[in-house]
């Protein structure tokens, strides 16, 4: 297309995934924007790279902060595609970012797109969460999200020696931590009253929770909602 | 005088120090909207019963923090992990008989998993928080968050629910399916406010001569990021550009802060990444923290206030010596320090064992005999292995070291 004033748009990216279509990107970015969430969270981009020299993601990965808001105040599909694919797992949710100085959140913003993800099945974010379902699982049926019997010297070899010597010692250490709730617990942080739980699996079901948790992962919401659905009929 | 360009302005503004105007504050007032949404019914407002303490936030409104009657809203992360930390802060409680209730009736906020995962959405979130918040409503307590994290989840989720109505009443459909009211407290407390409130009192009560020692400290991204208003900041404390949370107490105890380049920097948590990418988390804290803090400034030791920071600055640090780089500082929250100070015992209460980068050179620097509070801890844990004792109770922990020596 040869350029015109109309279609002058400089820095507006390529098409890098012919394999989904325009329309397909689109209307995954029209579901990003219509969360109630985005007017909180973009209010433009004066591409003043603030955001970027904080952001820890930005030191370690090819990650922007800049460019998601940028891509998003300028409404560019194509990358907001490649941002989607490609970027947002590698975000640290530390919202160092939130120190724009045009009051965005691209913290925020990754949330929503990594949402908008996880509804619509991509496969990118099933691969960055492998290996992470156990504490989806742990989450919800336990209303704790980590627990010490996680600490196995097989997970966490880089942990060094003490997680050998910990793993040896947990049910006895657990004892002696004079915090009534949290003494002698091992497979769960504290101790979480059953009608407590029941209400969190409300929460789960009734928030649409687990339609998410269907898309990101069928055996996992089978599991979940068989316990589940047992424990809220037996009351 | 030529005109500035747009980086130039932002360049111009940032090199300015915030001024603490409540009535030219950027943002709204929550408080506000609040009272705003309890007037229409919307809403149960929960205020504080009893004593409570003003302080300052970062544009100037003030903050009210509770003394007692404080729900302890507990921290996945430090409960599974570091208990210390939780023990520490009832502990503290404990020595001024300050009433508390230390609740079951509690789940995580499940930000963690939130912030890792993206598996939830806004109105799974806010009714976790809500259902949370009514059943500390219920006991008559007030809320006092142990978890950075949940902290600033809770304080983002409120944000969420003063804006936009369709929220609020979803979740109070979900809400009156358990016969719970949508219960907001007048304010979103952290505890390590809470010690801040207290360094005084801890102060007068100090056992511990902590003036040998240099820390630096680490603020949790999720206390002061997230909703940054909302944050305790104090003119004495790096003249009030800071927040003023664990430094203002370490600076109480006479112990001498250091300031490093990287104070702002995350520690490199990443949420998902500790869990199943930790090169990202290691390399951070390693490389941009810790390394920074020792070539700076050398601390002894170094503080911070969430769970997340804790873990990932500590277990951070093994792997890295293989690759012969400058570790080995022991990391505490703000409560364990404060009750380390008080006498609180180093393995019943402070909870050192559970810490895995090399903690003695610096209880030893403080003079105290960490090897005979180990063998005391070691007495306990052999008659708990013989089913003579059932466990640590706080009658074993409640009394401070130097008294019982
Ligand atoms: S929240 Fe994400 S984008 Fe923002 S600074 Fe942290 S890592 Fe970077
Ligand atoms: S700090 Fe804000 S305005 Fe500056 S580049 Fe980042 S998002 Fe854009």
């Amino acid at each position: 297309m040869p350029t015109t004033f109309e279609n002058w748009n400089p820095g507006k990216a390529e098409n890098r995934h012919p394999e989904a279509t325009y329309e397909e990107k689109e209307r995954l970015f029209l579901e990003v924007k219509n969360d109630v969430r985005y007017e909180d969270f973009l209010y433009g981009c004066y591409e003043c790279g603030i955001c970027v020299s904080t952001c820890p993601s930005a030191r370690f990965y090819d990650f922007s902060p800049r460019v998601i808001a940028q891509a998003m105040a300028r409404e560019d599909v194509e990358r907001i595609y490649d941002i989607i694919t490609e970027d947002i797992w590698n975000c640290a949710q530390c919202f160092s970012c939130v120190r724009c100085p045009r009051q965005n959140n691209p913290g925020g913003l990754v949330t929503i797109l990594r949402e908008v993800s996880l509804k619509n099945g991509l496969q990118e974010s099933k691969d960055a969460l492998q290996g992470y379902s156990r504490v989806i699982y742990k989450v919800m049926l336990k209303g704790n999200q980590v627990s010490p019997d996680m600490l196995q010297p097989d997970f966490f070899p880089d942990w060094g020696p003490w997680v050998q010597n910990f793993s040896q010692n947990m049910h006895v250490w657990r004892k002696a931590i004079p915090m009534d709730s949290i003494r002698g617990l091992t497979d769960v942080a504290w101790r979480t009253d059953r009608k407590t739980l029941l209400e969190l699996y409300t929460i789960w079901f009734e928030s649409g929770n687990m339609d998410i948790i269907k898309e990101l992962d069928e055996s996992l919401y089978d599991l979940l909602t068989d316990v589940m659905n047992e424990e809220l009929e037996e009351g | 005088m030529t005109e500035l360009t747009t980086v130039e302005q932002i360049l111009e503004r940032k090199s300015h120090p915030v001024i603490r105007d409540a009535s030219v504050a950027p943002t709204d007032d929550m408080h506000d909207r609040l009272l705003e949404l309890e007037a229409k019914g919307e809403i149960v407002l929960q205020r504080m019963k009893g004593e409570y303490v003003e302080f300052p936030t970062k544009y100037g409104r003030i903050k009210k923090i509770p003394i007692q009657h404080t729900w302890h809203h507990k921290s996945c992360g430090h409960c599974g992990h570091i208990p210390g930390y939780a023990s520490s802060i009832l502990w503290l409680h404990r020595q001024f008989n300050l009433d508390y209730h230390d609740p079951t009736d509690q789940t995580s906020c499940t930000g963690w998993n939130y912030y890792a995962s993206s598996a939830s959405n806004a109105v799974g979130q806010a009714a976790v928080m809500s259902r949370n918040f009514a059943a500390a409503y219920e006991t008559g307590y007030f809320p006092l968050i142990h978890c950075g994290t949940s902290f600033g989840h809770y304080k983002e989720i409120r944000e969420q629910l003063v804006h936009h109505k369709e929220l609020r009443d979803e979740v109070r459909r979900i809400l009156d399916k358990m016969g719970k009211p949508l219960v907001i407290p007048e304010e979103i407390v952290h505890y390590s406010e809470w010690v801040y409130a207290m360094r005084d009192k801890f102060k007068e009560r100090q056992l511990v001569d902590m003036s040998q020692i240099t820390a630096t400290v680490h603020p949790a991204c999720h206390y002061y990021k997230i909703v940054a208003e909302d944050a305790i900041f104090d003119p004495e404390i790096y003249g009030g550009q800071r927040t003023a949370v664990v430094t203002a107490l370490l600076e109480s105890l006479g112990i001498n802060v250091a300031d490093y380049s990287t104070w702002f920097d995350c520690c490199g948590f990443g949420f998902r990444h500790v869990l199943v990418q930790r090169d990202f988390t290691r390399s951070f804290a390693v490389l941009r923290k810790i390394e920074t803090m020792i070539n700076e400034v050398n601390p002894d030791l170094t503080v911070t206030h969430d769970t997340g920071c804790v873990t990932t600055l500590d277990k951070s640090q093994f792997a890295a010596k293989a690759h012969d780089r400058k570790v080995g500082i022991p990391v505490l929250s703000d409560a364990q320090v404060a009750a380390l100070a008080m006498g609180a015992h180093p393995f019943r209460v402070v909870q050192f064992h559970w810490h895995s980068t090399d903690w003695r050179p610096f209880l030893e620097k403080l003079g105290i005999n960490w090897q005979k509070y180990w063998d005391e801890f070691q007495n306990d844990l052999d008659q708990i292995k013989a089913g003579t004792k059932s466990g640590i109770t706080w009658e074993d922990a409640d009394k401070p070291i130097h008294l019982t020596a």
